[in-house]
């Protein structure tokens, strides 16, 4: 049930990255600006093909997959958030069905199943004009999971978000993999990273730097490395806080 | 079937007999039908409608669909170089002398929009980038565009310039089923590869790279657009030369009465062009202008600027 990449190689963006994702869990990918996070996410997402390497979903090379068939599977959140016409919500989630050909009735379902489970059920019929930004992501947020995918890859879902936005969607997240989803996030926050996932995945110049547990990926001589400033965590695990600057009295 | 698809049927259903009547013989249909009205009607009146119907429903379903793969409300089928092609082509059988020859001008048109899409697809590549294929599409226009003024200096004679001057303008005037049955297959054909596109229309509101992840082919969408464009207002040019702005109005004043989505713009702007282009025709022929009738290119041009001008004016006041 793995999703996984191989010897993944775009010339400037990817130098050689392997790796292989679990489904259930929640899992950042973190790095500097230009690292190649974005590139990563859209090679496992099938939307951009390696110049060498493979992207394997379940065993199976994605690039041989029809692509109605690897849409089913992988819902892909891109980070632009762009709608280019004033659709209502429930029609902007109903988009999300468009891969399925499983009747009215089911497609009606799921896009039900996604606005309740962010919320929306009373916004259904506004434009989007009209909503938030909060309220525009959310929507955005729900017509990915009418898709029914198993693997949901976002690309900063959490940017320019409020405090209270970023613990709902993060929740969504949680819950989403506690049924089985594989959940892939592109991070720019150290902290959400270190408090909220299972697994962090630190990309430097289009290689990994460090794979593991949020406390072992990015400790503070990784952080060092690859980002170039010293940080140091302060708190306990799942409230972590980073603090930036020197210091004299090191905390393991 | 929608509720504008509904309305806009039961319109033509009322526009459509009551253009047969209206002209510079103006047909009582509460009279027994003269001999003379009878041929009016067969062979001048029920050609231009029907001609007017297909190329409106072609200029409008062109425009919808090419909003929708721009992602731009103020595209126009114009933009993607297949007009100024055909209309080219068009020009070189004047040029050339051999427009003639009843079936030459349609012809060349068509062999200068098919030209015209073929470079298009050379161009924009396999990729299916929308940035690629509208530069490559502009390209395309202006060349063609170079072309034309270029055969209309280089003219043979006086008589091809005004010709070819006339012709430009765009008109359904002295049309017969002859042009209908050239137009006519072109055009639906067109629409119906339109109307298969909408499912990725649909997806691209999204953005190229949601669109793809949805399951998106954009080398397939791009066929598509380049097929039905092609057909659609390359067979239109071909019949009736340049007739520019219904593309651009039609889908616009329609978005609001359907649910935004590309797909379900498609098939009402079709019809709703058919209507626009029917009436427009029609007034054109009543209009009393000396020297003549007013072109229905020129026409709908002087209807389409100020709807432009308004257009911009509300998206300026909209901008921050």
């Amino acid at each position: 049930m793995t999703l996984a990449g191989y010897d993944l190689i775009l010339a400037g963006r990817l130098n050689g990255v392997s790796l292989a994702l679990e489904p259930g869990q929640v899992i950042a990918i973190c790095g500097p600006n230009g690292a190649g996070k974005s590139s990563l996410l859209a090679s496992l997402a099938g939307l951009i093909a390696p110049a060498s390497g493979a992207v394997e979903l379940e065993g199976r090379p994605l690039a041989t997959l029809p692509p109605r068939n690897r849409a089913r599977a992988i819902g892909y959140l891109p980070q632009d958030g762009e709608v280019a016409w004033n659709l209502s919500v429930e029609t902007l989630v109903g988009l999300g069905r468009l891969p399925w050909d499983e009747g009215a009735a089911a497609d009606r379902q799921a896009v039900e199943t996604a606005l309740t489970a962010l919320d929306l059920g009373g916004l259904r019929g506004r434009p989007l004009s009209r909503l938030s930004g909060g309220e525009r992501a959310r929507a955005l947020f729900a017509r990915v999971l009418a898709g029914t995918p198993r693997w949901l890859l976002a690309d900063e879902p959490l940017a320019n978000l409020d405090l209270a936005h970023q613990q709902a969607l993060l929740a969504q997240f949680r819950a989403l993999a506690g049924q089985g989803l594989g959940v892939v996030l592109v991070l720019h926050d150290l902290a959400l990273a270190m408090n909220h996932a299972d697994r962090v995945i630190v990309l430097e110049q289009g290689a990994v730097a460090a794979d593991g547990a949020p406390e072992a990926a990015l400790d503070s001589a990784t952080i060092r490395r690859v980002w170039n400033t010293e940080a140091r965590w302060l708190g306990d695990h799942g409230q972590r806080a980073l603090v930036i600057g020197p210091t004299s009295a090191r905390v393991p | 079937m929608t509720r504008p698809v509904i309305t806009l049927l039961v319109l033509l259903a009322i526009a459509v007999p009551l253009s047969l009547l209206a002209g510079r013989v103006w047909i009582d249909p509460f009279a027994p039908l003269a001999p003379s009205a009878l041929t009016i009607l067969a062979d001048l009146r029920l050609p231009r409608a029907a001609l007017a119907l297909v190329l409106g429903a072609g200029l409008g379903s062109a425009g919808a669909a090419m909003q929708g793969y721009l992602r731009n409300p103020l595209a126009d089928p114009g933009l993607f170089g297949i007009a100024p092609g055909a209309a080219l082509g068009a020009v070189l059988s004047f040029w050339t002398g051999m427009a003639a020859q009843p079936w030459a001008l349609p012809v060349f048109a068509l062999i200068g929009a098919a030209g015209a899409m073929a470079l298009l697809a050379l161009i924009a590549g396999r990729g299916g980038s929308v940035t690629l294929f509208t530069l490559a599409g502009m390209m395309i226009a202006s060349l063609a565009g170079a072309l034309m003024s270029l055969a209309i200096s280089l003219s043979p004679t006086p008589f091809a310039l005004s010709e070819i001057v006339t012709w430009l303008m765009g008109a359904l005037a002295d049309r017969s089923w002859h042009e209908v049955w050239i137009a006519a297959p072109l055009t639906l054909v067109g629409i119906g590869l339109l109307v298969a596109a909408g499912r990725a229309l649909d997806a691209l509101t999204l953005g190229e790279a949601a669109a793809r992840s949805l399951g998106v082919s954009p080398g397939r969408l791009q066929a598509l657009m380049i097929g039905g464009i092609g057909l659609t207002i390359g067979g239109g040019v071909a019949v009736a030369g340049i007739i520019g702005f219904v593309g651009l109005m039609v889908p616009h004043l329609l978005r609001p009465f359907t649910d935004g989505r590309p797909s379900r713009l498609i098939v009402p702007s079709a019809l709703a062009g058919a209507l626009l282009l029917l009436i427009a025709d029609c007034l054109c022929r009543i209009l009393p202008l000396a020297g003549g009738e007013l072109r229905l290119g020129i026409a709908l041009s002087l209807l389409g600027a100020p709807f432009f001008l308004v257009l911009l004016l509300r998206m300026r006041r909209e901008l921050p």
